[in-house]
């Protein structure tokens, strides 16, 4: 899968007649968005927003006849790794998990099933992926109004690690004229399904994203797997960080923010994942003001180039 | 989740790994009776959370159970690091013939555990990582496959390690694994695991770390070695302002006001939500201000918790002013924390255009939230002005360091 989502892509809410599922549901019919079916189960016959309400995956895609290209699991954490599994043996392969405080191993075990089976996850601990203009998928931007007013089409992909700096750096990229091809909330937990690595094939595949915006944080090796494909692979895409919670580089051992934030290693504090970005191209600003011409900047430099 | 030391044995223990001689004791009485049950030299070792106990005087030996005593009394006096001792852990001073290293960690790369396991123990393993990565073997293994021995056995034989050593460890790192995957660790190591002088491994010092996520599910195993739910046992211990930030957020379960943590200086800050959160307190350091506190507010708390929140952080001794600031809000509404900030600041008897030196939260609700601060005289901004602009606005109300 190139592009992640599109005007044509379908996808399913697990847990979708919870309390926030069924506000998410409304955001993303809203917004555009082609969701075609709900699961909780034992809730089966029900609506929630003229959306059909299953039992499990599998019945939905028979009655259905058809898998949807993907769904958002938000069910409480010690139900995801089973909801998740079962949509991968259902055939759905783009799951986006919005469901925070998942233990760590039940993560591993998703991430691994999603390898064998060709699928792909977004988060856990994500708001989701938006196309603006298009359609989202996942609380990202919030009610379809707020994310017109944060959001709109243009040429710069964000990845983000919070899903709230998602939505303040693409309203930065939309005021500056700049826009956004896609904001894809990577999720905040120290094992997430897609890092900035793993998505940069698709946003250089798409033909509208000319540059990258991403924001990070202290805690884990991510950014060392960017600053290492970036250099192996001569991405085409220039990149510009935006680095948060630089102050916990005195505070080894502490987790602020996500729980994927905690500084295991010298490797995993925010100076030195500034290094390694740099040394890799890739421009660090100092504030979020700064992040538009830095980008315009980067666009103008490969032109000449 | 840190364990002591003494609560990590007890997990191998239960799991079948061979431990060294020993005991856990609070008092120097109950040291003595440990060490003369074990009927030879001893090491007696402060319980507590932090590194470099070695060095701080928190290790000693004994040859009798009279100076185990005397060295438990003294340990259980001695703070560390800020920390004083839960008890000492009293060990048989084993003969050893070589000490090895066995871990396991989340490769986060990856997304898989993996094996670290190293003929060099006894030392960091980060030291050694570095300066002889040839004595460190690596291996991941399935997290959704049965559990099966190769994968530790291919780790260690990877650095040269054959015969009976190799037969002998390769249960004890797969063993190892297990317990890393059943109890949610984050980290579970043996350092140094010893082999004896008749060929047999004991784990000598052990250190684990469940993760927090995990904890509702491990209820039974930390009902069994003790631990409270109370308990953090974070880098360093909260304090009583932590304590109560940690109050505020639990009396209902509506949205996030807590995670609560005290600094020294004259901003409080009543900001949100977990990257947000992270990026303005970098701001207020960039120009020159002093937080009072870090916090995170989201998920649309109620008007009540917002304003114990900012309550609590208005009491805070040497607070002048409070800064209310997130990034754009799609969830959270902005009147509710604009409600909160306010009735936090006449509940208390202050005027909140003057406590309140800057209020940027825009998103969701904001024109509701606007009407509410102009009738105050707060100042406030809307998605216009950055985030780091309004710390800005903040760090020159109250004053710059000097």
């Amino acid at each position: 899968m190139n592009a992640l989502i599109d005007q044509d892509t379908t996808f399913i809410v697990q847990g979708i007649t919870g309390r926030e599922a069924v506000n998410l549901t409304r955001e993303c019919l809203d917004y555009g968005s082609k969701i075609v079916g709900g699961v909780t189960p034992g809730r089966k016959g029900r609506e929630v927003h003229g959306v059909p309400v299953f039992d499990s995956v599998a019945q939905l895609c028979k009655e259905l006849g058809t898998v949807p290209d993907g769904s958002v699991v938000t069910v409480p954490p010690a139900f995801t790794k089973d909801a998740v599994f079962e949509a991968i043996e259902a055939g759905v392969k783009l799951i986006v998990i919005v469901t925070e405080r998942i233990p760590r191993f039940d993560v591993a075990q998703m991430v691994e099933l999603a390898n064998l089976r060709g699928a792909r996850i977004i988060g856990p601990n994500c708001l989701g992926i938006i196309r603006p203009g298009v359609a989202k998928m996942g609380g990202i931007g919030g009610p379809a109004k707020d994310a017109q007013k944060a959001y709109q089409p243009g040429s710069v992909g964000v990845m983000s690690r919070s899903g709230g700096m998602t939505t303040e750096i693409s309203s930065t990229l939309t005021a500056a004229g700049l826009g956004v091809s896609i904001a894809c909330s990577i999720g905040g937990d120290a094992i997430i399904g897609s890092t900035y690595a793993e998505l940069m094939p698709m946003f250089e595949a798409d033909e509208q994203t000319e540059a990258i915006v991403i924001y990070t944080e202290p805690g884990g090796r991510m950014e060392a797997e960017l600053a290492r494909y970036v250099t192996e692979n001569d991405s085409k895409l220039p990149i510009v960080a935006f680095m948060a919670g630089r102050f916990m580089d005195e505070m080894p051992g502490m987790s602020f923010g996500h729980a994927g934030t905690i500084v295991e290693g010298k490797a995993d504090t925010a100076a030195e994942k500034i290094k390694r970005l740099n040394d890799a191209g890739i421009t660090v600003a100092e504030e979020i003001g700064e992040i538009p011409d830095l980008v315009k900047e980067k666009i103008a430099a490969k032109a000449e180039v | 989740l840190r364990f002591f030391e003494y609560e990590s044995r007890q997990i191998l223990q239960r799991e079948g790994i061979p431990v060294a001689d020993g005991g856990f004791a609070t008092d120097a009485e109950g040291a003595k009776a440990i060490a003369a049950e074990i009927g030879g030299p001893v090491v007696i070792k402060s319980q507590v959370l932090t590194g470099g106990r070695m060095k701080a005087g928190g290790v000693k030996f004994a040859d009798t159970p009279e100076e185990a005593e005397a060295h438990a009394r003294e340990i259980l006096a001695l703070e560390i690091n800020g920390h004083m001792p839960k008890g000492v852990l009293i060990g048989a001073k084993a003969e050893i013939k070589q000490e090895y290293y066995a871990g396991v960690i989340y490769d986060g790369v990856r997304k898989l555990p993996t094996f670290v396991f190293s003929d060099m123990g006894g030392i960091d393993i980060e030291e050694v990582a570095e300066q002889h990565p040839d004595h460190i073997g690596r291996g991941h293994f399935s997290t959704i496959l049965p559990h099966m021995d190769f994968n530790a056995k291919d780790a260690i034989a990877s650095i040269g390690i054959t015969g009976s050593e190799l037969n002998r460890l390769t249960p004890i790192l797969s063993k190892l694994a297990r317990l890393f995957a059943k109890y949610d660790m984050t980290l579970a190591e043996i350092n140094p695991l010893a082999q004896l002088a008749d060929g047999t491994f004991v784990a000598v010092d052990a250190h684990m770390d469940m993760e927090n996520e995990g904890r509702p599910r491990q209820k039974r195993l930390l009902t069994e070695l003790g631990v409270g739910d109370e308990e953090t046992r974070e880098a360093r211990e909260p304090t009583q302002f932590e304590i109560d930030g940690e109050k505020v957020d639990s009396v209902d379960h509506r949205g996030v006001a807590g995670n609560v943590t005290e600094f020294d200086g004259n901003l409080g800050l009543v900001i949100g939500a977990g990257g947000g959160s992270l990026t303005l307190f970098d701001a207020v350091r960039r120009y020159g201000g002093r937080p009072a506190n870090y916090c995170e507010i989201g998920g649309n708390p109620s008007v009540s918790k917002a304003k114990n929140l900012t309550k609590l952080v208005l009491s805070k001794p040497g607070v002048d002013k409070i800064a209310v600031m997130m990034s754009i809000v799609s969830n959270t509404r902005v009147d509710i924390v604009a409600r909160g900030v306010i009735k936090a600041c006449l509940e208390l008897g202050y005027d909140p255009a003057e406590k309140i030196a800057v209020f940027r939260i825009p998103g969701a609700w904001e024109e509701e939230g606007f009407k509410i601060l102009d009738k105050y005289g707060v100042e406030y901004f809307d998605r216009s002005v950055s985030m780091h602009e309004a710390a800005k606005r903040a760090v020159e109300k109250i004053g710059a360091a000097t």
